[in-house]
């Protein structure tokens, strides 16, 4: 099957792209057919940047099996939800938390 | 007769008078030679679809695939077009129909064209085929295991407003659907479902519905491809197109 099935979210960040690093304010989730991992489907994940636009190469892009999906989800929310990490987002306005 | 072929990416005329990019294989020898219009999957304009729209012309049709990404990254490689027309929210059906009309038109206006142009698509293409059939004046129409023709109103948008399936009293010429019974969209009901909606217009048609396979079984560089399904599917369709578009 295809989807159009699409999520997007809005985020604050810095990707690093083709020619180096570029600003991301967007993340846009979908699970269809990939373009080069070799699976049927796949969790398609790009981070994209007000220069996406002008320059539709401008992205980060991810293709990945659904387990390894799910444990990529977990690490982050594991990582964000580590003491450590409490501690210093607790202490600091500045980390968009 | 000579294989010989001419292969390029040109610029034709769609929707709204836009000049889009489009992949053009004909034959050089012979003619008249009837036409084909390739409509691309989700994954875009890429290497395998054009890698299809030669092989029409190996088999002496005029094939012609618009970049329907185009106009989300006019000049983009495949991948990053279509990741740009996903993150616009996908081809508004209105702009497909001008888009393959311009390719109809184009193929019709060929010097060695017999006057004869189908429509063939593939995953997404194969809805939008379904859409082109019910709308424009195409001579026949494949659909590869199309899904999304039949959908729920809660699935209707902006830019597809309108169930393919209700389209099927417009249905203007034969229609060719080649299904893997292991889709989950199309499923098989509803591959059942649009068989009755098109008895019930008496709209002509021929469904082949393979075991086994499932959702994109043409694709040879990905594991969903069925070689049974294919070559079968590939057979089928030189058949139908060769009875509707090739015959003098």
């Amino acid at each position: 099957m295809c989807t159009n099935l699409t999520l997007t979210t809005s985020i604050s960040g810095s990707g690093l792209g083709r020619e180096g690093w570029f600003a991301v304010d967007q993340a846009v989730v979908y699970f269809d057919h990939p373009q080069d991992a070799p699976l049927a489907h796949a969790l398609c994940l790009d981070v994209r940047g007000p220069s996406s636009v002008s320059d539709p190469a401008e992205r980060v892009a991810v293709e990945l099996d659904v387990r390894s999906a799910r444990r990529l989800a977990e690490t982050i929310l594991a990582t964000l939800d580590h003491r450590e990490v409490r501690t210093v987002v607790g202490s600091s306005s500045a980390e968009g938390a | 007769m000579s294989d010989a072929m001419r292969a390029e990416t040109i610029t034709i005329q769609g929707h709204g008078g836009d000049g889009i990019e489009a992949y053009l294989a004909r034959p050089l020898e012979g003619g008249p030679h009837p036409g084909v219009v390739v409509i691309h999957h989700m994954p875009g304009y890429d290497r395998a679809t054009k890698e299809i729209t030669r092989t029409f012309a190996v088999y002496r049709y005029a094939a012609l695939c618009p970049n329907l990404f185009h106009r989300f990254a006019p000049g983009a490689k495949a991948a990053d077009a279509a990741a740009a027309a996903r993150a616009a929210g996908g081809v508004p059906d209105a702009q497909c129909i001008g888009d393959v009309a311009g390719a109809i038109q184009y193929l019709r206006a060929l010097p060695d064209s017999n006057g004869k142009v189908g429509v063939i698509g593939y995953c997404s293409g194969g809805r939008q085929t379904y859409v082109v059939a019910c709308t424009l004046d195409a001579d026949a129409a494949v659909d590869c295991y199309g899904g999304g023709v039949v959908t729920s109103p809660e699935q209707l948008s902006a830019a597809r407003p309108v169930a393919p399936i209700d389209l099927t009293p417009k249905l203007a010429c034969p229609l060719l659907g080649l299904f893997g019974v292991e889709d989950t969209n199309p499923s098989p009901e509803h591959v059942v479902r649009m068989e009755r909606e098109l008895r019930a217009h008496g709209k002509s048609f021929e469904f082949h519905s393979y075991e086994g396979a499932g959702h994109a079984f043409f694709s040879v560089d990905r594991p969903s491809y069925n070689l049974e399904a294919a070559k079968d599917g590939w057979r089928r369709i030189w058949s139908f197109f060769g009875e509707h578009l090739a015959k003098a």
